[in-house]
């Protein structure tokens, strides 16, 4: 497959922050739910899980920029899954020899990380055209940003569903806990508070922008 | 480009034996990775199992530094483990003189999400259960799971009669859960308000291991005293 010139992105610090905040992955692009909902009812988990998905994330992205050249069309997509789940199950085993603990609460989540729109996305629209340093650096800061989203869910849900925060107790005993926001319905309840607040400041910015051009119009 | 053009280009055609080798070489890779990885984390993750275990059965009896690996068969046979049988797993705790502290147990219920996995602890001298631990549980968080952290409710388990009938093969009261505030029997459990499903479910899971374990521990008192200093803390 021929490439087409000036396709290569060149490094810059915009590679890096668009993960955080412009492209990322669960606030604006709105990939990988299935984790975002469901294992960020605690901090612990939701830094696990976001450790977890962006080693994955960084180790296939850079495998398969590596073999870019080497992949056939055709049988890309199976190549991605296969060097997708390798890291998978290293991860896996990998958590487990951390601790049994944090295994059990993660569940099933981890091997589900083969499945992740977010890392299968990268795969085919990133790192399968973009040169090996430019790949490691964006897939660290899409990670960055999908573990800084499950960490602003699981943090609001673990301080509002349990009155603590990595385990710590941050109210008296009189504490009465929203237990509904460590359910499955309160992951849907931070997730479209979060999702509100970032599409305001966007429409904010935008309609700043806006204005702006217009006013300059008008003074010429 | 235009669609014409598309047409008029045709995709050159890939080798058959490029995407085998592509699929091939990347399937090696992967197997080479994984049994790497496998490999390595094999001793650290068997060793976190057996402290986990460990743990465990030290937390369920209260004053054990040292156990032993116990069978029970299906023919309701106790016979140390690692020769090969096969049954549920029982673990006798020895304190610091090598006297039998208890015998811990696992039990198992269903509860509101999946089953609940526990392991308890036996005193054979009181005929009661002396401790409780959950060991795998899929429970509401802030609601199930308190079945692991209200230590009110965990009291229940600390003194729960379990004494057996006459005929020495079945306790001689079953250990029933009852709403809250309202036990009055040593053998009852105080369900949670609030967490009634997973209360129940470790209630039953209790009553059902005792049921099969207590009679097997009583009659086996003497293989289970065995003193065994050969097997350290």
């Amino acid at each position: 497959m021929a490439e087409l010139p000036n396709q290569q992105e060149s490094l810059s610090l915009d590679t890096f922050v668009r993960g955080l905040w412009e492209e990322n992955p669960v606030f604006v692009m709105l990939l990988g739910m299935c984790p975002v909902l469901a294992v960020t009812n605690t901090t612990v988990n939701a830094i696990a899980m976001g450790l977890a998905t962006t080693f994955v994330l960084v180790c296939s992205s850079l495998l398969v920029s590596l073999l870019r050249n080497w992949i056939p069309k055709q049988v890309r997509i199976a190549s991605y899954i296969v060097i997708i789940a390798t890291f998978v199950t290293v991860v896996d085993y990998a958590i487990q020899a951390i601790s049994l603990e944090l295994y059990a609460a993660l569940g099933a989540f981890i091997q589900l990380i083969v499945a992740n729109c977010v890392i299968l996305g990268r795969a085919e629209a990133y790192a399968s055209k973009q040169r090996l340093h430019t790949t490691l650096v964006n897939s660290l800061g899409m990670g960055a940003g999908f573990t800084l989203a499950l960490l602003s869910l699981g943090t609001v849900r673990e301080v509002l569903g349990n009155g603590t925060i990595l385990g710590i107790p941050l109210f008296g005993a009189d504490f009465q806990p929203w237990v509904v926001m460590i359910l499955p319905p309160g992951g849907f309840f931070v997730l479209g508070a979060w999702l509100l607040l970032f599409n305001w400041l966007r429409l904010r910015k935008e309609r700043r922008l806006q204005a702006a051009a217009a006013e300059s119009a008008y003074a010429r | 480009m235009t669609i014409e053009q598309q047409i008029q280009t045709p995709a050159p055609s890939t080798p058959a034996w490029a995407m085998l080798r592509t699929l091939g070489g990347i399937a090696m890779l992967s197997g080479l990775l994984v049994v790497l990885v496998y490999q390595l984390t094999l001793p650290i993750i068997a060793e976190n199992q057996r402290v986990m275990t460990e743990k465990a059965v030290f937390h369920v009896l209260d004053g054990a530094v040292a156990k032993r690996d116990f069978v029970l068969t299906a023919e309701d046979a106790l016979v140390p483990a690692g020769e090969g049988a096969e049954g549920v797993h029982l673990y006798a705790g020895y304190d610091d003189d090598g006297a039998l502290v208890g015998v811990a147990f696992p039990g198992a219920a269903r509860g509101y999400q999946d089953v609940i996995q526990f392991l308890f602890g036996y005193d054979p001298a009181c005929q009661c259960v002396i401790g409780s631990k959950v060991l795998k549980s899929t429970e509401t968080p802030g609601l199930g799971d308190k079945i692991s952290t209200d230590a009110e409710y965990l009291k229940n388990f600390e003194a729960l009669d379990a004494r057996l009938d006459a005929t020495g093969t079945a306790l001689a009261n079953p250990i029933v859960p009852v709403k809250h505030g309202t036990k009055t029997q040593p053998w009852q459990v105080d369900a949670i308000s609030g967490a009634t499903i997973s209360s129940n479910a470790m209630a039953r899971a209790v009553n059902d291991a005792a049921q099969r374990v207590a009679p097997v521990v009583q009659r086996e008192l003497a293989l289970l005293s065995e003193p065994n200093r050969s097997e350290g803390r």
